[in-house]
């Protein structure tokens, strides 16, 4: 039993946080700093083909103005990931810092710089452009038309990227007689992370280097996209990051690094600030891909599935930031939810004029969850089977090894996470009282379960680094590349390395900030890796740390190093637990030795070559107002399998946070754009709904705890999977309270008003 | 950091008229919580404000020799909920405005400054309008008064003249006396949101809770601006409590009610939406007053 681990401490920022101190970019930047703000382009599709910057440039205070006409022909790539030194991996490079060719309605044409926010603000609004414009399509199937306007060279039919499944034969299999078809269409829309802090940077130059303070969710890799998009060595790039109000994958992404950078260059090094607006975020960041799916099983009247076939077909918007690969993760989970030996699947990810897509919490699965799970409950009503016993049937078996990750379903964790659900819910008793309602408010319960990925291995890298460094009295530094994003990692790492070194967790000191030039090498914070990849070089540089000091030891207390033992900041005696120093009194001793002086370090990299299935489910209970068209949610439950909980309140805070992300997903979220200009219609936290505190019931976290063997500490992805199966449990619980079945979210109440005319029920 | 031309603070009700004839292009400013959002937004970027937030007696709720309920046009919404008079009378109107926003904005917004900005989807307005108010105007030759429907002239513009400011807001007695109503504000989520539809009911019942004397409803975007509906009111006066009276009440707002086709919402859902939420105002109303159906 550790004495850190798998307790729920206050988290290590906690109090900076809630009582201010904590310093972010904003707080960090001088306030001498130049201001920058970005022209955005009034056209979805076009030629920008003059501006006009007269009038802005007489207005005082402004101090340059860089157009699309100015900036280097050097195309990058933004996408967050691990670079590939294999060139057919690598990301697309399909952005300049400031575009000619629009391709978005809020597309980077211009910026200005100028003393103060108010001038620069007159300034943005008194820039003239003119545009060459090209025809709007901003759905998947207009872009994907023979003769529509191509976005990027070299992509045919505006199609980024399509990739297959083929498992057994899926043709020959649907000719099994006694077969059911059940077929359906599920769409999933635009939507933005909202984290509390927009995007923001600034950046000065010293020294013949850009040093960048970014609110970015993955600095290491900030250096390389600032490098490539100026043509300038990496190394001349340094990038802090500082804590962040939230990222959920929006800020794993080049966001306006690379144009705050170059725009420093322009200025003769002066500090610019560059602090994007609530609605800039909604259109200029990242948002999540809108993803039509198409989904036929052919099932057997037992209920098992002969064939399946799947169709993905994700709206990219204008530039590739992520690319194809979160299309592809959400149909690569598709085959082992619900194995079945004749598999056809097809993803599509298509350029549109729409904001770019990009990571966001789930990177496809809360997207191909909707449509999956969805999809099971319609199964289930063509089979008359009630759907959570159906589930049950046919999901992932134990023992399930999956043939590209190696990941396994070790344990019966579906059964398990289900049960735990049922008897939250007190589900069976509440799916018979809610069979045959009729009057004009129903109440319905449903449920959906989901499996997740913990790290990106064996696509991408995945590797750790990590640096302890011992104080004089038994306390230590301790630095990841992995960042703190307001999940809690600092926290969990601070229990991890304590445990691994043998010291009190106060006696752990976590460096929040990453900054490229002190930090150990690491690729950020994405796809809920971080406790467990930080866990692999925590454990080993712990482990390194805690044999030089015992090595130390030896010569301090004459005793063999296989008898000593370092527990609570404690040299042990092993043979009979007597306590022979503390670590403080070796660590004094270490450095001011007027004989054997040093100063105890411990650095390595771990490499993962391993990954782990998260799982988990929702049950939903709601109540519909069918006049109104409107649905209330009751009650709701996330159970949730991520092996050993390092900190069970933090898990369980990180559950909550992705439980009111699936209810606005699922209930309410959705940008909006106006069809004929592609401007988007509600880019503020106004018109746009996300949820408020008001709009959500109690939020039940749940854990059943199966240590993953793969891990030092047993754990596995928790970050992202709360925010995959909320919205099809909703889904599936109005299907059961009105028997009509809601195939796209959010499910507004435009939404059920058409569909409850539609079924004749209002 | 607002890009504000200049900033007048007016110290009496007298010296915000005189700003107001010294500065026409200046914009009035109350709690701030729409100025200073458009402002933001580039809307009113670059205007000069005159600020009369400072004008504590224009705060409060009071109650006049004959009966009047006065509101101060600076009462804020939080104030308004809370106050006895209000509550004891017209407390479908604490309940109102206690949907707008968030706490904070409930706090700094003024109604005043919410029936001032002549939108149709304010939480005061239709409650207001329902109930017959007056709106009090205070210019260089004193005060004049306009019966709220009167004061919306069309979406976005008030019958404010250029040396007036909205000093009050007047509930006589006869408007108030005997009346229950009930405010149903759809929107897409319960709080820090806009109505889609905003319905105000009020019925005053014959002694014997058997009959509407009287019956009066307002919406809030219906329309451009707030206003009632004279069918339905027509077809529940002197009638019956029944279902069937909801029914024919529901029926008759669609002769009045002209709600649009936008973005936010569809005008046949919009419709659907107002018939429904008058019949529940309607039933609410009767329950509150005393009568069962």
């Amino acid at each position: 039993m550790s004495a850190s681990v798998g307790k729920s401490i206050t988290r290590v920022d906690a109090y900076d946080k809630a009582t201010g101190r904590a310093k972010y970019t904003d707080d960090l930047c001088d306030r001498s700093a130049l201001i920058a703000k970005v022209v955005h382009s009034t056209v979805a599709n076009g030629l920008v083909t003059a501006i006009d910057t007269s009038a802005a440039e007489q207005i005082p205070g402004v101090v340059k103005i860089v157009t699309c006409f100015d900036v280097p022909d050097r195309p990058f790539p933004t996408a967050g990931h691990p670079w590939s030194t294999d060139p057919h991996h690598q990301d697309v490079a399909d952005r300049l810092l400031l575009n000619r060719r629009v391709r978005y309605y809020g597309d980077d044409v211009a910026a200005v710089i100028a003393e103060n926010e108010v001038a620069a603000a007159q300034a943005v609004r008194a820039i003239r452009v003119e545009y060459e414009e090209y025809p709007v399509l901003l759905d998947v199937f207009d872009a994907m038309k023979e003769g529509a306007t191509q976005l990027h060279e070299g992509y045919p039919n505006n199609i980024l990227a399509h990739t297959q499944i083929r498992n057994g034969n899926y043709e020959a299999a649907i000719q099994e007689p006694g077969l059911l078809k059940v077929e359906g269409w599920y769409d999933t829309p635009t939507v933005q992370h909202c984290h509390i802090e927009n995007h923001i940077c600034c950046a000065h130059m010293e020294a013949g280097r850009i040093i960048i303070t970014s609110s970015t969710q993955i600095p290491h890799i900030i250096r390389r996209c600032v490098g490539q998009a100026l043509g300038i060595p990496w190394g001349k790039v340094r990038v802090v990051k500082p804590y962040i109000g939230g990222g959920f994958g929006n800020k794993q992404d080049a966001l306006y690094e690379p144009l705050c950078a170059y725009l420093t260059t322009q200025v003769g090094g002066r500090l610019v600030k560059l602090d994007c607006s609530r609605e800039e975020t909604f259109v200029s960041n990242r948002v999540r891909h809108a993803i039509r799916t198409h989904i036929i099983s052919w099932v057997r009247p037992d209920g098992t599935f002969a064939a399946r076939k799947v169709e993905c077909f994700a709206n990219q918007g204008g530039y590739a930031s992520h690319g194809h690969g979160v299309c592809a993760k959400g149909m690569g989970a598709f085959p082992q939810l619900y194995p079945c030996p004749n598999v056809e699947g097809d993803a599509y990810t298509v350029y549109t004029k729409r904001p770019v897509d990009g990571a966001m919490r789930g990177y496809g699965i809360p997207q191909a969850m909707f449509a999956g799970e969805s999809h099971i409950d319609d199964v289930a009503k063509a089979l008359g089977l009630e759907p959570l016993a159906y589930r049950r049937k046919v999901v992932m078996p134990v023992g399930f090894k999956d043939a590209f990750s190696k990941n396994e379903n070790y344990f019966d964790t579906f059964n398990q996470v289900l049960d735990k659900g049922m008897a939250y819910i007190d589900y069976q008793r509440k799916y018979k009282e809610y069979q045959n309602q009729a009057g004009p408010v129903r109440k319905g319960i449903g449920c959906a379960v989901f499996w997740y990925n913990t790290a990106v291995w064996p696509i991408s890298l995945e590797s750790s680094s990590c640096r302890m460094v011992l104080n004089q009295d038994g306390s230590i530094q301790v630095q990841t590349g992995e960042t703190e994003i307001g999940q809690g990692c600092d926290t969990a790492y601070s229990q991890m390395a304590a445990d691994a070194v043998g010291i009190p967790v106060e006696d752990v000191h976590i460096v929040s900030t990453q900054d490229t030039d002190v930090t150990p090498f690491g690729t950020g914070a994405y796809a809920s890796r971080q406790t467990y990849i930080g866990g692999f070089s925590i454990k080993q540089t712990g482990t390194l740390l805690k044999e030089r000091i015992l090595k130390y030891a030896v010569e301090l207390t004459r005793q063999t190093y296989t008898n000593l033992d370092l527990v609570d900041g404690k040299i042990i005696r092993k043979s009979d637990g007597r306590v022979l120093m503390t670590l403080g009194e070796l660590a004094t001793e270490a450095l001011y030795s007027l004989t054997h002086s040093q100063h105890l370090t411990a650095e390595s990299t771990y490499q993962i070559q391993n990954n782990a299935y998260s799982f988990g489910c929702t049950f939903a209970e709601v109540e519909v107002d069918i006049p109104l068209c409107k649905v209330k949610l009751l009650n709701i439950i996330n159970v949730h399998d991520c092996g050993t909980l390092i900190n069970p309140a933090l898990a369980e805070a990180q559950v909550h946070g992705g439980m009111s992300m699936a209810i606005g997903y699922g209930l309410s979220e959705q940008l909006l754009f106006d069809q004929k200009t592609g401007r988007s219609l509600n880019n503020n936290l106004l018109d746009y709904k996300l949820s408020t505190f008001m709009d959500h019931p109690h939020l039940e976290a749940q854990f059943v705890e199966n240590a993953e063997p793969t891990s030092p500490y047993g754990t596995k992805a928790l970050g992202e999977p709360p925010a995959c199966s909320g919205a099809p449990a909703i889904r599936n619980a109005i299907f059961n309270a009105t028997g009509v079945a809601i195939d796209q979210c959010p499910m507004t109440p435009h939404v059920l008003f058409a569909k409850f005319k539609e079924a004749g029920l209002i | 950091m607002y890009d504000m031309a200049a900033f007048y603070e007016a110290s009496s009700v007298q010296d915000a008229v005189a700003l107001r004839l010294a500065h026409p292009e200046a914009q009035i400013i109350a709690g701030g919580t729409d100025v200073l959002v458009q402002m933001r937004e580039g809307k009113r970027a670059g205007k000069a404000l005159i600020s009369i937030y400072g004008l504590d007696e224009l705060r409060g709720v009071s109650m006049e020799t004959d009966g009047t309920i006065r509101i101060g046009s600076l009462t804020s919404f939080s104030h308004i909920t809370k106050d006895p008079i209000i509550q004891k009378y017209i407390n479908v109107l604490g309940q109102a405005v206690d949907m707008v926003g968030g706490p904070q904005i409930r706090n700094a917004g003024t109604i005043g400054g919410n029936t001032c900005n002549g939108v149709t989807s304010a939480d005061s307005a239709s409650t207001l309008v329902a109930w017959d108010a007056v709106v009090e105007l205070t210019g260089q030759n004193g005060k004049r008064l306009v019966p709220i429907q009167q004061f919306y002239i069309k979406a976005g513009t008030v019958d404010l003249k250029p040396d007036e400011i909205q000093t009050g807001i007047l509930l006589p007695k006869a408007a108030y006396e005997d009346y229950y109503g009930y405010y149903i504000k759809y929107a897409m989520r319960e709080a820090m949101d806009i109505a889609t539809t905003g319905c105000s009911v009020n019925v005053k019942l014959s002694e014997d809770k058997k009959t509407i004397a009287d019956a009066r409803i307002a919406y809030g975007v219906a329309g451009p601006v707030p206003m009632r509906a004279p069918s339905a009111e027509a077809a529940a006066k002197g009638k019956p409590v029944s279902m069937d009276t909801v029914a024919a009440f529901g029926a008759k707002v669609l002769d009045d009610i002209n709600p649009r086709d936008s973005w936010r919402a569809s005008k046949a859902f919009r419709q659907h939406i107002a018939v429904e939420l008058a019949k529940r105002c309607l039933m609410e109303s009767i329950r509150l007053a005393g009568g069962a159906i």
